[in-house]
């Protein structure tokens, strides 16, 4: 009788060690089953490092999934809501898939890697869903979650650091694009995709080479005072980018037991991945008439007087707070980057549309003492951070 | 080429018939398309030997509704109506049922079987009623739906509290309890569970079975005819209705598929590479066939493909027709009993050790026979003097284990034959040719997905609401345009009609909403 082993407690990434050589802190957490760094030295420099430098993120644990087959194309299309068709190999897609209720699954990244071959990653596991959506299709469908490691390297110097590494002609690489290159005879891919709405890359390749890839990458980057970060720094990141998390900023329909706690695209501002010209997606007919009879939740970015975070607040449509509260906060943050009071939260329609103003109820804590205080709030449009060199193509060096 | 109908019937078994014809006598321009070079789908008659004729598949009447043949005027040519029910005993005490009456059972068997089939056809006439229409939508606030939603709890009402209480404790329950505790006699038990199990991948001890044995009474009480010419007649009988009310029918054209345009119906396209446009389409295929082959997972959703994937369709009962050189002796039944239906289902247990091994996917070594001799009264079906034996014989698991070779079927024939020697001792001497279709051969001939008489097994997960699946269930599937027609929607299979004509006024009356 043969045994077999199963790892005991949380999962290492190959990147464990070269993390822990920079630790100081002790603080990590479990991410789909591996032990990820909440913070390495310390929060702020980490974060810091990400909007003025490089910041390194290990997002080995992100999940990943690997589509081939001859009706892949066609199976990617009819699962994700945009048009897929379009997205050529060596492009990477944002997307969101419903179920059929249209109600959020879960949103991720797609990289068409060659033809009819795909990628999808996602925080959160789908191998059920994936496989019923597969049933009639000729697809393969493969979780390749610790069969690649991967690296996030996000910041205003990380072309320069790339570069700096021997990646030639990275310079040409647009947002959303890949490239193949070699490293040390294994192939290393880089996508111009992201977090944290910067300027930023993340790194693909076999788990054998990670540490040789993560000396190679912070011996280029010695003089970028570039930093491994945890996911405090990045989670700030990504509110100032204006990001959704799922179980944060959306639940996944299909892990969701209340109705009405679901939501879908329209109402999580992502309309604009929605594409009714295909004659079929999966949703497409519940969020056709949606569209037709109007959403009940708007996700709204909140722009909010003064440096109270609004943590979990309720939102109101007056400053008193006489009416019911129209919703609710759902991400807050105090973004040093834009010296701003940022928040993402839902709304009940009619109530937050773009320009108008709305109020929180932002409850906060002074030596024990509770503090209850209506902020006025902006409803925005454009992420909170958005710099021009996040799309410039070549970035600028440094 | 292409031709321009109001609707589109995809297979011209009998539902496909009976739908097609009542869209036509609303005034609609009807082509339906048949794959085979006869129609009928299983409701066909066929030589299966030089001079020897049986019906195919189904060879019996018991549940033709009469809603369908009134709608229709149909009056098929019966070579035997009112049959008796002859349940054979192995010392040759046979059992005789016939409507509410049993000869020859133990004593007191009699009076309660009369009690069964008072509470049984009174139980089979609720459902009937709801046979008859489109299944209610769940969770809608739509009026209709709600009247017979709310007709469907008031008639279970109505029966009285007593009758109420044993409804609901009954409908989800075994046949086998319900004889064990009723009746005495072994061979009655046996021809009971027999009944409730027939076509279905079902033992005696499965729930769900007193539901089945419902639904063979809920025709007409559980009387059984044969037709004239085997159930081919009825078949063409229907074609010539059809035709009469301006019906285009083909045969030799099987579909390739259903063309989906914009999440909508536009036509179909034959194997021979014929189109014909339509917004309508309406398939008497299997639900498997029609969504999945036909129409194509990518024109439809994830949860539904899922659903309609995941419905069981798996058949267990196999067809056996035997070319004889003369009637085989049945000691102690008399000459003139041979028209009738026979049975051989000596015990429940007998029929529930017939399935066990179809549940691990082997057939049974003493497997069970309905047994009709269709020539005895039918003299077109067989050489003067020569008959034919047809029989439907279970359990023969669509997907059994190592596949329906040549030995296997070997094998379960001559399982068949030797049981039939106990009762029909010279049987094997008469036999001049016969011909075995296991539910492979069924899906192959018939193109049923999985061989199986209901399109779908009869189960209450595949019932009323969720037949063949939640979101499909109102003979409307998720493609604008296409309807489903077959057995696999409500109320389910048997030569009845029911899907059929409910399919069609689905569509009226949702065209007249329109």
């Amino acid at each position: 009788m043969s045994v077999i082993e199963v790892p005991q407690g949380r999962l290492k990434t190959p990147f464990y060690d070269r993390m822990r050589a920079v630790d100081t802190i002790n603080s990590w957490h479990d991410w789909k089953g591996y032990t990820t760094p909440d913070e390495l030295y310390c929060g702020e420099t980490e974060y810091f490092a990400l909007r003025n430098t490089t910041g390194v993120f290990d997002i080995t644990p992100m999940t990943k999934y690997r589509i081939t087959g001859p009706d892949s194309p066609d199976y990617i299309d009819r699962l994700v809501t945009r048009d897929m068709r379009k997205i050529k190999p060596g492009r990477v897609a944002y997307a969101v898939w419903c179920d059929d209720r249209g109600q959020v699954i879960d949103d991720g990244t797609i990289f068409h890697l060659k033809e009819g071959e795909y990628r999808l990653c996602s925080q959160e596991r789908h191998m059920a869903w994936l496989t019923a959506a597969a049933i009639g299709f000729d697809v393969s469908i493969v979780d390749e979650t610790a069969d690649v490691a991967a690296l996030a390297v996000q910041g205003p110097t990380t072309w320069s650091i790339l570069n700096n590494m021997g990646l030639e002609g990275l310079e040409e690489l647009k947002p959303f694009g890949l490239m193949h290159f070699d490293f040390e005879g294994t192939e290393l891919m880089v996508s111009r995709t992201g977090f944290t709405g910067d300027l930023g890359y993340e790194l693909w390749l076999a788990p054998e080479k990670a540490e040789a890839l993560w000396d190679a990458l912070f011996d280029a980057g010695k003089d970028y005072a570039m930093r491994a970060i945890g996911v405090h720094a990045l989670e700030l990141a990504r509110v100032e980018a204006g990001y959704l998390a799922a179980y944060v900023d959306f639940l996944p329909a299909n892990a969701t037991v209340r109705t009405g706690r679901t939501r879908s695209p329209l109402e999580l501002g992502l309309g604009w991945l929605v594409d009714f010209k295909k004659p079929n997606f999966n949703g497409r007919r519940a969020l056709a008439e949606e569209k037709r009879n109007g959403s009940t939740w708007r996700l709204v970015k909140l722009d909010i007087e003064g440096n109270k975070v609004a943590d979990s607040s309720y939102i109101f449509s007056d400053a008193k707070a006489a009416k019911k509260s129209i919703g609710f906060v759902t991400s807050a943050a105090w973004s040093p980057v834009c010296k701003q009071n940022v928040a993402i939260g839902t709304v009940r329609t009619p109530h937050g549309k773009v320009g108008s103003n709305v109020w929180v109820e932002v409850y906060y804590q002074r030596e024990m003492h509770w503090n209850r205080e209506m902020a006025k709030a902006t409803v925005v449009d454009k992420p909170f951070w958005f710099p021009p060199r996040r799309g410039a193509t070549p970035p600028e060096p440094f | 080429m292409t031709d321009k109908f109001d609707a589109i019937v995809v297979g011209g078994g009998h539902n496909g018939l009976v739908c097609s014809a009542l869209l036509a006598r609303s005034g609609k321009q009807v082509l339906l398309l048949e794959a085979n070079e006869q129609v009928g789908g299983a409701a066909v008659t066929r030589e299966f030997a030089d001079g020897y004729s049986v019906s195919a598949c189904a060879h019996l009447l018991y549940n033709l509704q009469p809603s369908v043949t009134k709608d229709l005027k149909l009056k098929p040519a019966l070579a035997s109506e009112d049959m008796t029910t002859i349940a054979l005993d192995s010392d040759g005490e046979h059992v005789r049922i016939r409507g509410n009456s049993v000869l020859g059972a133990k004593e007191g068997d009699a009076e309660s079987y009369k009690a069964f089939y008072k509470r049984m056809t009174r139980f089979a006439d609720l459902l009937k009623k709801f046979f008859n229409k489109t299944p209610p939508r769940l969770g809608t606030k739509d009026l209709k739906d709600l009247v017979t939603l709310g007709q469907l709890g008031f008639d279970v009402r109505r029966l009285g509290k007593t009758e109420m209480e044993a409804f609901l404790r009954l409908i989800g329950m075994n046949i086998h309890d319900e004889v064990v505790e009723r009746f005495d006699c072994p061979v009655l038990k046996g021809a009971v569970s027999l009944d409730a199990v027939l076509g279905t991948h079902l033992g005696p001890r499965s729930p769900n079975t007193i539901l089945t044995y419902l639904y063979r009474l809920a025709g007409d009480h559980g009387r059984i005819a044969s037709p004239k010419g085997g159930m081919g007649s009825v078949s063409d009988e229907l074609a010539r209705v059809a035709r009469d009310a301006g019906v285009t029918i083909r045969t030799g054209m099987p579909v390739k598929r259903i063309i989906v345009g914009n999440g909508r119906v536009t036509g179909v396209e034959t194997e021979g590479g014929e189109r014909f446009d339509s917004l309508t389409v309406v398939s008497n295929a299997d639900p498997k066939r029609t969504m999945m082959t036909l129409v194509g997972a990518r024109h439809m959703e994830t949860g539904f493909t899922r659903r309609i994937h995941h419905m069981r369709a798996h058949g267990n009962a196999a067809k056996l027709h035997l070319a004889l050189d003369g009637l085989p002796d049945i000691p102690g039944m008399d000459k003139k009993e041979y028209g009738e239906r026979i049975v051989i289902a000596p015990t429940e247990d007998y029929v529930e050790r017939a399935f066990n091994p179809a549940k691990y996917g082997e057939s049974s070594p003493e497997p069970v026979l309905e047994i009709t001799f269709p020539s005895f009264r039918d003299e077109s079906l067989a050489p003067t003097g020569k008959h034919v034996l047809s029989a439907v014989v279970q359990y023969a698991p669509y997907a059994r284990k190592g596949g329906w070779t040549d030995e296997a079927r070997a094998e379960f024939e001559s399982a068949a034959i030797r049981v039939l020697e106990k009762y029909m001792p010279d049987i094997a001497q008469r036999i001049t040719a016969s011909e075995l279709l296991t539910p492979a051969d069924i899906e192959r001939e018939f193109h049923i997905t999985g061989g199986h008489w209901h399109h779908g097994e009869l189960t209450l997960d595949q019932f009323l609401f969720t037949r063949p699946v939640y979101g499909a269930a109102q003979y409307r599937t998720p493609v604008d345009g296409l309807y489903l027609c077959g057995a696999g929607a409500h109320p389910g299979g048997g030569v009845s009609g029911a899907a059929g004509r409910n399919a069609a006024r689905a569509i009226l009356s949702r065209e007249k909403a329109a």
